[in-house]
């Protein structure tokens, strides 16, 4: 039981209509992990975690979360999970301290309300109700409500879309707390730094399916290692440069003076370069090397994706 | 993951703080909070209360103290207390019910409380008992207003109560019915329109005689004219137990309810 994954979805489809969301995904994530799932708009994201937690009824494929089936057996899993919707859920009438509460009312075993106001900085908003609330209170009070039950899977839609930078890091160590503490999250976004900075495992998915997934790191490596950046004289004959280099290397002149190679970049290839510009007396001014970022993947996949 | 019993910790909590201890609350536990909840929201709700409590008692003082419509032999507030008791029925069962359920649809509150350990039917048992406490509180004021007016009533008290509770869930099927289908600002103007309606049209303040022979026997149809008119029979007239209205009531309500169940959307 312990160590099956505590989502375990494949070939996962869903359609609205003529439309379908989700067309053949799989996704497994492990117990006591943070997954972000990563994709544009209307890649499907939200679709699965609904199919997840129990709101939509897949058209096919299969569905366990926490070993249970989200649809015939969601009166046993719902006390297990807990739920951030991307808006919304709360009477508008509602003091945000008084939903808090009664959510954690619903449970057998809640957290101390007053700990997650403080700790979510809602302190100044206990007796404002929830409509005169800024959009990002309104989000962190969503964020409280999902995990006030002490679920052992929660699932965040968004959670810091919208928020300033102060707000984003507060949700952002309430995740990593919940992951020391043994639950499992799911998160989708469309903030790289989000996913690099929290997630075990990041999964990509475009059009309904998922394209990639592993570390943030494992997405790093491979394909084009990195980007080495220079400024140097205009005009240089880069095709005289890429003699020097390894077959699979690339290089272009941004604008006039402004140099990009795009390759893997190691020692090797960074020597390779700066005796090149010796021999044609060139001095390179702002060297940089750049990794590839979850960004380039992202953008690589899901770019290669729209082209068809 | 281990226990991090060693591993220092910049936060407020403990360690362990969010370790999970899942679980849903007990049952009555549950809905008893979320009654509570939902009688506040009703209560701290302006227009609600306008609806709920601000309309039926004005109309009572006015019509009982302002010959404006003939209410027939007898003392008029004998004859309106009765249609007042049913228009407050109406009020909270289906005006208020419709409108606060559709705004809770439209902003995903039952589709939040959807992944909660509440149970839909827990929800509307919930619901149900929310109605129930503001229809005790409407019933209180308006009985206090109507015997300060000189209010007499006779009749059976269950035959009352038979009454108001088969009312109570008429309305709610019909204002779930409405909440659970029609967008929100659909729900809010029609729940208006059709209180309004029933309001004049419904033997609540103007007597069914004074309305021609043809749409008469339509309007004793409705649900509020058949709990009007049956509070009426009992309260004004003394009578045991008014079955033509009770089956015209129960009728609505295992309609209004069965069709509610069958096309209620959640989302």
């Amino acid at each position: 039981m312990r160590n099956e994954p505590a989502v375990e979805v494949a070939g996962l489809v869903k359609r609205y209509g003529t439309r379908t969301a989700v067309d053949g995904l799989d996704l497994a994530v492990p117990r006591g992990s943070v997954t972000a799932v990563l994709g544009p708009n209307g890649a499907g994201k939200t679709t699965t975690v609904e199919v997840c937690e129990g709101y939509r009824r897949p058209d096919g494929g299969s569905v366990r979360v926490l070993g249970l089936d989200p649809v015939t057996q969601g009166a046993a899993l719902r006390p297990r999970i807990g739920v951030m919707l991307q808006a919304g859920g709360v009477y508008p009438g509602a003091y945000a301290e008084e939903m808090l509460r009664h959510t954690a009312a619903l449970h057998a075993h809640p957290i101390d309300p007053a700990l997650l106001i403080e700790r979510l900085g809602l302190e100044s908003c206990g007796r404002t109700t929830y409509r005169r609330l800024s959009g990002g209170q309104q989000q962190r009070l969503a964020l409280a409500m999902a995990v006030v039950g002490r679920p052992e899977l929660v699932f965040l839609d968004e959670p810091t879309a919208g928020l300033d930078p102060q707000a984003r890091h507060a949700t952002w160590d309430l995740v990593r707390e919940l992951r020391a503490d043994g639950a499992t999250v799911v998160l989708t976004t469309h903030f790289m730094d989000e996913a690099e900075q929290l997630a075990d495992q990041v999964v990509i998915i475009d059009g309904g399916r998922s394209i990639a997934h592993g570390t943030p790191e494992e997405l790093c490596r491979g394909g084009a290692e990195g980007t080495l950046r220079f400024i140097g004289r205009p005009g240089l004959d880069l095709a005289s440069l890429l003699k020097a280099l390894p077959a699979d290397s690339a290089a272009a002149e941004l604008s006039p003076g402004s140099y990009r190679i795009e390759g893997k970049v190691d020692p090797q290839l960074l020597a390779t370069v700066t005796s090149w510009c010796a021999q044609h007396g060139v001095l390179p001014d702002r060297l940089s090397v750049e990794r590839r970022t979850l960004e380039d993947v992202f953008l690589e996949l899901t770019g290669r994706e729209l082209r068809r | 993951m281990t226990a991090t019993t060693t591993t220092p910790t910049e936060s407020a909590y403990a360690a362990g703080s969010f370790a999970p201890a899942p679980g849903a609350a007990r049952l009555p536990a549950m809905i008893r909070a979320q009654a509570a909840l939902e009688t506040r929201m009703l209560l701290r709700n302006g227009e609600q209360l306008l609806l709920t409590v601000v309309i039926p008692a004005l109309l009572l003082v006015l019509f009982s103290g302002v010959d404006i419509v003939d209410t027939g032999a007898g003392r008029s507030v004998d004859f309106l207390a009765p249609g007042v008791l049913a228009l407050a029925v109406l009020s909270t069962a289906f005006t208020g019910q419709a409108i606060a359920t559709g705004f809770e649809r439209r902003y995903g509150v039952l589709k939040r409380l959807g992944a909660s350990p509440l149970p839909r039917w827990a929800l509307l048992t919930a619901k149900t008992c929310s109605v129930l406490v503001t229809e005790l509180l409407q019933v209180a004021l308006l009985t206090v207003i109507a015997f300060a007016l000189g209010w007499s009533p006779h009749g059976n008290p269950l035959a009352v109560l038979v009454l108001l509770l088969l009312g109570t869930a008429a309305f709610s099927g019909l204002g779930l019915l409405m909440a659970g289908t029609l967008r929100a600002e659909a729900t809010l103007a029609a729940a208006n329109l059709v209180f309004l309606l029933l309001l004049v049209g419904g033997g609540v303040i103007v007597p069914m005689d004074k309305f021609p022979g043809g749409v008469r026997p339509v309007l004793e149809l409705l649900p509020v004219s058949a709990l009007s008119d049956g509070l009426r029979d009992v309260l004004q007239h003394g009578a045991a137990m008014p079955w033509g209205d009770l089956g015209i009531l129960a009728v609505w309500a295992v309609a209004g309810l069965a069709a509610a169940g069958r096309f209620f959307r959640w989302e």
